[in-house]
């Protein structure tokens, strides 16, 4: 089951470049939220502050609370591991790891984390392969072809099910799409869709349409601050701040 | 109004022309001597290779006949040990470069690796002999290894570095995203995905090595009968060959080429093997 979200004066910086300032908000548990501004604005900084990505970045810094369910992410006795292995993440490039077949890839964080049984994990390769949408496309060579030799698309339902068979409680997802042409794109959407049944996803878009078509709740950010954040429909109609309605009528970004 | 669409000049055809073949006749002057040393080791050597060459031990000045028994099996044990303290440390400094060193430490480590490299072979021989030899009062296959060993780690840090750094962040974030420790990480993920090319580099450090006399003879130092104890003097290919060379014996002379076409082919069949093993099961070859 997904969890919520809470995020209390969380700050950001890179070296001296402050990129993230005060964010604070709340995201509801088995929903899908869109987050959307310019480039640069910090809203992938934002998703890789929930799960403690940020830190693996030379020199960055940050402050403040996050709360993801019942765990408070920024606790010192918290180890970054245990919180990614309950956060999962998508990148904006699909990253299968070259030298693995597509089995191994998508069992890699069971493996990797000292989970053997084969059995188990067969049946984790089949259902995240079945979630993803890809399992019919792989089934015959789940070990015979390495993950690098699928198409885009398909490397990146493959990255999606590689994060899904760790059974995290949040998905976050760094402009999943922004590689793909538009049929693969339409089958991650779809994918979204579904997957808010089980889980909370929070999904980083340069695409408003998208933001438009997938999420339940959006938030726009704007040169480190969270500018406004609402229902998707309030955002996209009738949006309360000057800057937010600017953006999404295309009047700058 | 100039189009691209016309064919192409005869001046830029026959320029094409001349380039694809000054390649090619480049290719061909590198191979060359490689075949010219391999036929005629052939050539010389493969008639003096027979069973009693390959199982029985050197016999005394001015008898025919005895073979280099001893020195194969002492070359296997000298690199063996060679490997054993130069593969881990090599890549251990290798991952340390490129994954975990940050600042002048690590400039610091990569410029000690670069002048370990440009050191000539017999001064490392000279530093074992005193780190080693002399502190244990005699010549030893392990001081033999210990030199071999200290020779393969610059190469191997230096390209298992350059082969990490070669691995794209995205690999590692999608490593560390999935919740996976960082050590697990980067011996797992990321040493993985580098691994051909470490691997290459391990390989080109080892065949190094291999033909090494210098460094030995302060250390191994030879031996002309049968011994495979760590601690005493151990007979080794490069050592034997040498000897045999420089003698004035028609008979040592031909072992001289059988036992250097012999070093040759031991390499090669190390490097094979370990490309044989070392392929199956990574992905990255049937992409």
């Amino acid at each position: 089951m997904g969890v919520g979200i809470a995020v209390k004066d969380l700050n950001a910086w890179f070296g001296k470049a402050h990129v993230l300032k005060e964010v604070s908000v709340k995201v509801g548990a088995n929903a899908v939220t869109a987050v959307i501004g310019p480039s640069g604005c910090g809203k992938s900084t934002f998703i890789r502050c929930l799960n403690r990505m940020h830190e693996t970045v030379p020199e960055a810094r940050m402050s403040g609370t996050v709360m993801v369910g019942d765990m408070d992410v920024y606790k010192p006795n918290i180890i970054a591991a245990d919180v990614r292995r309950r956060i999962g993440m998508v990148f904006q490039k699909p990253n299968p790891f070259p030298t693995m077949s597509i089995y191994d890839n998508v069992s890699a964080g069971l493996r990797l984390n000292g989970y053997n049984k084969r059995r188990e994990l067969d049946v984790a390769v089949e259902d995240s392969l079945r979630m993803a949408a890809l399992w019919d496309e792989v089934k015959d060579v789940l070990k015979k072809k390495s993950g690098a030799s699928l198409s885009g698309g398909q490397q990146q339902r493959l990255c999606i099910a590689r994060a899904l068979a760790v059974q995290p409680e949040l998905l976050l997802m760094d402009e999943p799409c922004s590689a793909l042409d538009p049929i693969s794109t339409g089958k991650i959407e779809e994918l979204i869709f579904q997957l808010k049944a089980q889980y909370t996803v929070v999904i980083v878009t340069h695409n408003m349409q998208q933001a438009a078509r997938v999420a339940d709740h959006t938030g726009f950010f704007l040169m480190g601050k969270l500018i406004e954040y609402d229902k998707t429909e309030k955002i996209f109609t009738t949006p309360s701040d000057k800057r937010t309605e600017d953006y999404i009528t295309g009047r700058f970004g | 109004m100039p189009s691209v669409s016309r064919p192409l000049s005869l001046v830029r055809r026959a320029t094409n022309v001349c380039f694809v073949g000054l390649s090619g006749l480049a290719a061909l002057l590198v191979l060359a001597p490689l075949a010219a040393i391999f036929g005629y080791l052939v050539y010389k050597g493969i008639g003096s290779i027979d069973w009693a060459f390959l199982t029985h031990t050197p016999r005394p000045v001015g008898e025919a006949g005895g073979g280099m028994a001893n020195a194969i099996v002492g070359s296997m044990m000298i690199l063996g040990m060679g490997s054993i303290i130069g593969v881990p440390l090599g890549i251990g400094a290798g991952v340390y470069m490129a994954e975990f060193g940050r600042g002048r430490y690590v400039t610091f480590v990569r410029f000690t690796a670069d002048v370990l490299n440009g050191i000539p072979s017999i001064v490392v021989g000279i530093a074992v002999y005193a780190m080693v030899v002399l502190p244990q009062q005699h010549f030893s296959a392990l001081s033999g290894g210990v030199a071999l060993g200290i020779m393969m780690i610059p190469t191997i840090a230096r390209t298992t570095e350059e082969m990490l750094l070669m691995v794209p962040n995205t690999i590692r974030e999608a490593a560390l995203g999935l919740g996976i420790p960082q050590w697990r990480t980067t011996l797992q993920v990321t040493l993985r995905t580098a691994s051909k090319g470490v691997i290459t580099g391990t390989m080109l450090a080892f065949a190094r090595v291999a033909g090494e006399t210098a460094p030995l003879l302060f250390t191994a130092f030879g031996n002309q009968f049968w011994s495979v104890k760590p601690n005493q003097p151990i007979a080794a290919l490069p050592i034997q060959i040498f000897s045999y060379a420089i003698s004035p014996f028609e008979d040592w002379h031909r072992q001289a080429w059988a036992g250097a076409l012999i070093l040759i082919v031991l390499i090669v069949a190390a490097v094979s093997a370990v490309r044989v093993v070392t392929s199956r099961g990574n992905m990255a070859n049937n992409a």
